[in-house]
């Protein structure tokens, strides 16, 4: 479902142009989760913003469940991020002085999702993510985990195919970062959603099924996870809420 | 997407961010406050000076001491004599009335009551020429100047001042310590030369409550002469015939300028047009620099948000916001500022207008011009500086919108 061919990112520094990206092909199924792993500078950003649709590559092909969307244009490309692409970022990147539901309702609304059915959804998405008596705080209000948990509630909210998480427990303790993978590993697990993360932590990394290293803008490795690790026990509570959220997603 | 949608998002961005908001609008309402005061402010002003002038009576020629053009070249200075008056009355034709003046200030005193006061000393055809019409008894008459009878006729202020509610007529004020009977009150003109005015007969005046004050080398002193022509047709001619006698009063040579200024009414009125537009233009200039003070204010808050807006919209589009879904957040938001903040602005504008009103200072007065320009120059400067930065922003990856520093 993720298809990438030869895909190239090139910058301009300057005199120099920089390769960030060079020759890149691998596909991702779906319902996979993937880790990206090396170190800054290797170009794994830039991969997975390309991904994202954030960033448009310099050339080769990328098809997006079967679409080519290195021929979109702009409101094409913000299509296919409303509807397909959850994305969390390592800034978790909130509305400032905007409470965590308006925050998780904003995809809804460039969705077109009437209003009642958006609050509804949105609290819904908030419950999975564990912060559903938070729904009124604001960005300032809440801890690092708990912002990165509203990013994540963002990204689901539209119930997309993929989820791509950039360093999302970068700045996270390593208690809130278990918290937060064990999430991923439970809406995967789940939903079967599509999750792929970057991250440069090798230990974060072995909570996927594959991980592809990244160095000098090329895949180095391509290497299955025989025995991916648990990140804590899931609350039984987690997998009603997982089940009423699934339950929307039929509805809509 | 739903324009509802639309405005919905916008007026939340809004008042999640009360503080950019209030500042922005801030800065219009002042923009537009100001100028709308100050162009109120400024018609009144020329407005009052305008009807003062055209108050002062028809067809009317005033003879000045001096050069009011500035032209003046001799160093001494020149004075009006009543023997130009009288010389003036016999020779002049085509004129319906002329009255000589003394104008100075006086002490006014009642029981408790004393006040300073314009006064006029001066002939019963006076109130021909200035057109007066009396509120209460009569006005100066002929057998007042022959007999120095001590009679005062007061501008309504005055007389309201003084006496309040009581009628004045047959009391006895002082003057300079000196008594005088009341015998007549001013109807109001709503102008201040008017209305706080003392008038009393030439003759008592040079006899008794001026004294040397009024003369030089021991010939009487006027302070002007007013004459009023027959027609309209006649004022030029009066002037012509007036200056002419006033060079043979005054044995100056034809080659000689002239000492005093004739001066029509029409003239005065043109000249007075002049520093009326000076005024305007002035208080336009002032208008225009708060303005464009204004303008720089709302610009800057909104260039200064700049790089906060244009990691929202980075933001935004990576959730899926298309380009116009963003323009149109940004021009209902800077609409609703430019729309609100000039609405407050024209309030306060019109606000101080009535202030200054209400406080007798100036008749302000508030234009549909004044208001729309202000209005509409405001409402442009915030919706351009508002979203060209949000254009700008809109047409970036997401990725570089949401790295911009």
């Amino acid at each position: 479902m993720i298809e990438l061919d030869a895909i190239t990112k090139v910058y301009q520094l300057g005199e120099t142009q920089v390769h960030a990206l060079n020759q890149v092909s691998f596909r991702v199924e779906r319902g996979e989760m993937v880790a990206i792993m090396g170190p800054s500078g290797s170009g794994k950003s830039t991969l997975l913003n390309i991904l994202g649709c954030l960033d448009e590559p310099s050339s080769g092909t990328y098809r997006l469940d079967g679409l080519n969307v290195e021929n979109m244009g702009d409101d094409e490309l913000a299509e296919i991020r409303n509807r397909r692409i959850g994305f969390v970022f390592q800034q978790f990147n909130l509305l400032a002085r905007t409470s965590a539901l308006e925050n998780v309702i904003l995809p809804l609304e460039y969705a077109g999702v009437d209003e009642r059915e958006a609050r509804e959804r949105a609290q819904t998405a908030l419950n999975t993510v564990g912060l559903g008596e938070r729904i009124h705080h604001r960005p300032n209000e809440l801890s690092g985990g708990q912002q990165q948990r509203v990013a994540i509630a963002r990204a689901l909210v539209t119930a997309p195919a993929i989820i791509l998480a950039d360093e999302p427990t970068g700045n996270l303790d390593s208690k809130t970062s278990t918290e937060i993978i064990r999430l991923f590993q439970q809406l995967h697990r789940v939903h079967g959603q599509t999750i792929i993360y970057v991250t440069h932590d090798p230990f974060t990394a072995r909570h996927t099924q594959r991980v592809l290293r990244v160095a000098d803008g090329q895949i180095v490795e391509d290497e299955r996870v025989e025995r991916p690790l648990e990140a804590g026990a899931a609350l039984p509570s987690e997998l009603a809420l997982a089940d009423e959220m699934h339950h929307h997603e039929e509805q809509s | 997407m739903k324009f509802r949608k639309n405005i919905q998002i916008a007026l939340r961005a809004l008042s999640a961010n009360k503080l950019r908001s209030g500042l922005t609008m801030l800065g219009i309402m002042i923009g537009v406050g100001a100028v709308v005061a100050l162009m109120a402010l400024g018609n009144g002003a020329s407005a009052m000076i305008t009807q003062q002038v055209e108050g002062i009576g028809s067809n009317l020629v005033a003879v000045l001491p001096g050069r009011l053009d500035g032209s003046q070249s001799r160093s001494q200075p020149t004075f009006l004599y009543y023997e130009d008056y009288e010389a003036l009355e016999r020779h002049l034709n085509r004129i319906a009335a002329i009255s000589p003046a003394f104008q100075t200030t006086a002490r006014v005193s009642y029981a408790d009551t004393q006040l300073n006061s314009m006064l006029t000393a001066t002939v019963p055809d006076y109130a021909q020429v200035r057109t007066f019409e009396m509120a209460r008894g009569r006005f100066l008459r002929e057998g007042d100047r022959a007999s120095n009878a001590r009679v005062v006729v007061l501008g309504s202020e005055v007389a309201e001042d003084i006496f309040g509610a009581v009628n004045p007529l047959g009391r006895t004020i002082k003057l300079n310590n000196v008594p005088f009977e009341v015998i007549g009150v001013l109807v109001s003109e709503g102008s201040n030369n008017t209305d706080t005015v003392v008038i009393v007969p030439l003759e008592t005046a040079y006899t008794k409550l001026l004294g040397s004050t009024a003369t030089r080398d021991g010939q009487r002193l006027v302070t002007d002469i007013s004459i009023s022509a027959a027609t309209a047709e006649d004022v030029d001619s009066v002037m012509v015939q007036a200056e002419r006698i006033m060079r043979r009063q005054h044995d100056l040579k034809l080659t000689d300028e002239l000492d005093v200024t004739v001066v029509s009414q029409e003239q005065f009125l043109e000249t007075l047009n002049v520093i009326t537009g000076t005024l305007t233009a002035f208080l336009a200039s002032i208008a225009a620099i708060s303005l464009i003070v204004g303008g720089i204010g709302i610009m800057n808050i909104m260039l200064v948000s700049v790089t906060e807006r244009t990691r929202e919209i980075g933001l935004r589009k990576a959730l899926g916001a298309k380009q116009r879904v963003i323009l149109v957040q940004f021009l209902i938001e800077t609409i609703t500022l430019s729309m609100l903040g000039g609405l407050l602005g024209v309030a306060l504008g019109m606000g101080v207008a009535a202030v200054a009103t209400a406080t007798d200072l100036i008749q302000a007065q508030v234009t549909l011009g004044s208001v729309l320009m202000a209005f509409g120059f405001a409402a442009l400067v915030g919706i351009v500086s508002g979203l060209y930065p949000a254009y700008r922003a809109s047409r970036l990856r997401p990725i570089v919108a949401l790295r911009y520093e």
